[in-house]
């Protein structure tokens, strides 16, 4: 089965089309990038994807895992295995990340019929996934993202991506303000939760992060379309020429 | 005169002699003069600066009953309130309407010389120390609800700490009520006062809830002796029944210390008026207060921080957290005096409107007469963050799960600012028993009627 399945999806925000006619089929396991020149629609199509309010859809369909999104509230969407690492994570001042996590997994597990966890069971949790990053213990006792630098804040998406476990995450530009050091980790912990049953979209503007997260599927967006759809290669290929060609190929 | 001034007006000229007959003679010394100032000043109409947004005349028009021949409460606090604030080990007094409850449990042992009591006993036992006091921070002359207040008022608390003394242990006043079906109104006075380098911790926990409607005047009067410190808090849960008109005046000798927080979780209509004068250099003064207020409460805080002397600090930090269709109102006036240079003063205020009825007014204000000072203010009034809100439920938190932890953040950031850490713990619980609706239930801490 699909785990993803995008038909003909378009989308606004404030009046304006974004999304003019999405086509994106995901099955499990898979990695797929997605890039394209700045304002093509990446991340509004990242966002409509988790239920963002400020974007609306006006026609077209996504279904996750056999489920209808549209009828899916952000929290749902969530609790069903969808997460999105933020390409700017926001800054929560007051609310500790601890209470933060803490409540998230309790959302999750309760969706999934299971007791919350226990005080000391979540400490323990957390303590594991930490690692996965090497996110700073002071950082987890901090507000969330509050006072975190580019890095932190990014390693913190994917330490929350840890915790949740999704089976579908969309990771929006985690590449963007990243140094050499921190791209590796934040690479190498996508990786590490990797499994054969999850899938992860990549979008990127950069090779880089596709060297270390590889894509079964690369995907072109522009203009508010998948223009084109190849396989890891093409990804090389966009890093030597740019995309002047494939808009060439559009006919523009 | 307005007829809800005349009823009083009235009431005193024929009961004057009653009020009296029941109140010692520190109170009665400056009663009939708070009199006159009443009847030339009248309750304050929507045109006084001050009083903008709170419509006081309404507030007192009702019929109330007063318990003017000071007949003794039936009500046993001790056995219908339990105290919200739990292992605080404070020495618990009470107030029962505007009479201090005389069967209290025998204190624990106080140190030498501190001394907590009902106002008119300690008026009649100790008139020279009372009346050093007395009626010397709160100024009926130019204040039309202090002098109210004066003119009626026949009991309340007394604490007197004596140089150099350090009370560890909290004093937690609690103010309930026993009205018994009528409209009621109370009127008390507080006065505090510590010696030179006293220190002290007051909690005050007004409780008074019922069915029929009730009014309580409050003046407070607080002297804080050279470095003396004194934190001082007032946590209100009353219901909608109520109407609090409170008033906190303050001297500060050079050096001291008080700071004051004030939390309104549930109420009717609340006036706080709090006026801190800094007579002395060096002193400092930190006034914070927290508000929740739904449907339609009221909530009205009028600050006045007066600067007469140089090198003196103040902090200010207010937040509302308004829904439905509350009201909230701040204002923070800050007066440097002539002479009172190298002030530092501060003042904060952040709000959050969550519904389009809900009604926020702040008012910021400086007055400076001095060069060399720094004063700084700001005021805002917002909606809870949507970006943060979205990150939230992104990760599975409800979106009324979402509000409900940036509205804990928001308050947060006050609750956190009180140094009493049992009153701290507890009120994270209350205020979040509150945004979730569940504090009106029942949960130990009310008089409860059963």
């Amino acid at each position: 089965m699909n785990m993803l399945e995008i038909k003909d999806l378009h989308a606004s925000v404030n009046g304006k089309e974004i999304l003019k006619g999405i086509n994106l089929t995901v099955k499990p396991g898979e990695v797929h990038a997605i890039m394209g020149p700045n304002g093509s629609g990446k991340s509004t199509l990242s966002s409509v994807i988790v239920g963002n309010p400020a974007f609306e859809v006006t026609k077209g369909s996504m279904t996750f895992n056999g489920k209808d999104l549209s009828q899916l509230s952000p929290e749902e969407r969530s609790r069903e295995g969808l997460f999105l690492s933020f390409q700017y994570p926001v800054e929560i001042p007051g609310v500790s990340m601890v209470n933060f996590m803490r409540a998230a997994v309790n959302e999750h597990r309760k969706y999934k019929g299971l007791p919350a966890l226990t005080a000391s069971e979540f400490l323990r949790l957390m303590r594991d996934k930490r690692k996965v990053v090497e996110l700073d213990n002071k950082l987890a006792n901090r507000s969330v993202n509050e006072g975190f630098s580019g890095g932190e804040k990014k390693k913190n998406e994917i330490f929350q991506m840890a915790m949740l476990e999704p089976c579908l995450s969309i990771l929006d530009e985690t590449d963007s303000g990243l140094d050499i050091d921190a791209l590796r980790i934040v690479a190498d912990g996508v990786n590490k939760l990797k499994t054969p049953e999850t899938s992860v979209i990549v979008i990127t503007h950069y090779q880089r992060l596709l060297d270390y997260i590889k894509p079964d599927i690369v995907h072109v967006l522009y203009k508010g379309r998948i223009v084109k759809t190849a396989g890891p290669e093409l990804a090389l290929e966009l890093e030597e020429k740019g995309y002047d060609w494939i808009k060439k190929e559009l006919g523009e | 005169m307005n007829n809800a001034e005349k009823q009083y007006t009235d009431l005193y000229s024929r009961f004057s002699g009653m009020i009296k007959g029941n109140s010692s003679d520190v109170m009665n010394s400056v009663r009939d003069r708070a009199m006159d100032s009443f009847l030339k000043l009248g309750f304050p109409g929507k045109k006084d600066e001050k009083f903008r947004y709170t419509d006081v005349a309404s507030c007192f028009a009702p019929d109330y009953g007063m318990n003017l021949g000071r007949v003794k409460p039936k009500v046993n606090p001790y056995e219908s309130f339990k105290c919200n604030v739990a292992n605080i080990s404070t020495f618990q007094i009470f107030t029962v309407n505007d009479s201090f409850y005389t069967d209290m449990k025998a204190p624990a042992s106080m140190p030498e010389g501190v001394m907590i009591g009902g106002l008119h006993d300690m008026a009649l036992k100790y008139p020279e120390l009372v009346g050093r006091y007395y009626a010397r921070a709160a100024c009926a002359d130019a204040d039309s609800l202090v002098a109210f207040n004066t003119a009626f008022a026949q009991d309340g608390v007394f604490i007197y700490v004596p140089d150099n003394v350090v009370l560890d242990k909290p004093v937690q006043i609690v103010n309930v009520r026993s009205s018994e079906g009528i409209d009621f109104m109370a009127n008390r006075r507080l006065l505090i006062a510590l010696g030179r380098g006293a220190q002290a911790k007051v909690l005050v926990c007004d409780h008074a809830q019922g069915d029929s409607r009730f009014l309580s005047t409050q003046t407070a009067e607080i002297f804080t002796g050279e470095n003396a410190v004194l934190d001082y808090y007032e946590v209100e849960e009353t219901d909608s029944s109520n109407i609090r008109m409170a008033g906190t005046y303050v001297r500060q000798e050079a050096g001291s210390s008080f700071r004051m927080s004030g939390v309104t979780l549930t109420n009717g209509l609340t006036r706080n008026t709090i006026g801190v004068t800094l007579e002395g250099e060096g002193a400092e003064t930190i006034l914070n207060g927290l508000v929740i207020a739904d449907k339609k409460q009221h909530v009205d805080n009028n600050t006045v921080i007066d600067h007469k002397a140089s090198h003196c600090v103040s902090r200010e930090l207010f937040k509302y957290v308004l829904d439905d269709a509350a009201v909230g109102a701040f204002a923070g006036k800050v007066l440097v005096r002539p002479g009172a240079v190298k002030t530092d003063s501060e003042q904060v205020d952040k709000n959050l409107c969550l519904t389009k009825d809900a009604r926020m007014y702040a008012q910021p204000q400086l007055e400076i007469y001095a060069d060399d000072v720094k004063c700084s203010h700001g005021a805002t009034v917002g909606q809870l963050d949507e970006s943060a809100v979205f990150y939230m439920r992104q990760r599975g938190l409800s979106l009324k799960e979402a509000r409900m932890l940036l509205m804990f953040a928001f308050a947060g950031e006050v609750i956190d600012s009180i140094k009493l850490e049992p009153l701290k713990e507890r009120l994270h619980r209350l205020a979040e028993l509150r945004f979730r609706g569940e504090l009106s239930k029942c949960n130990g801490c009310r008089v409860c009627k059963k």
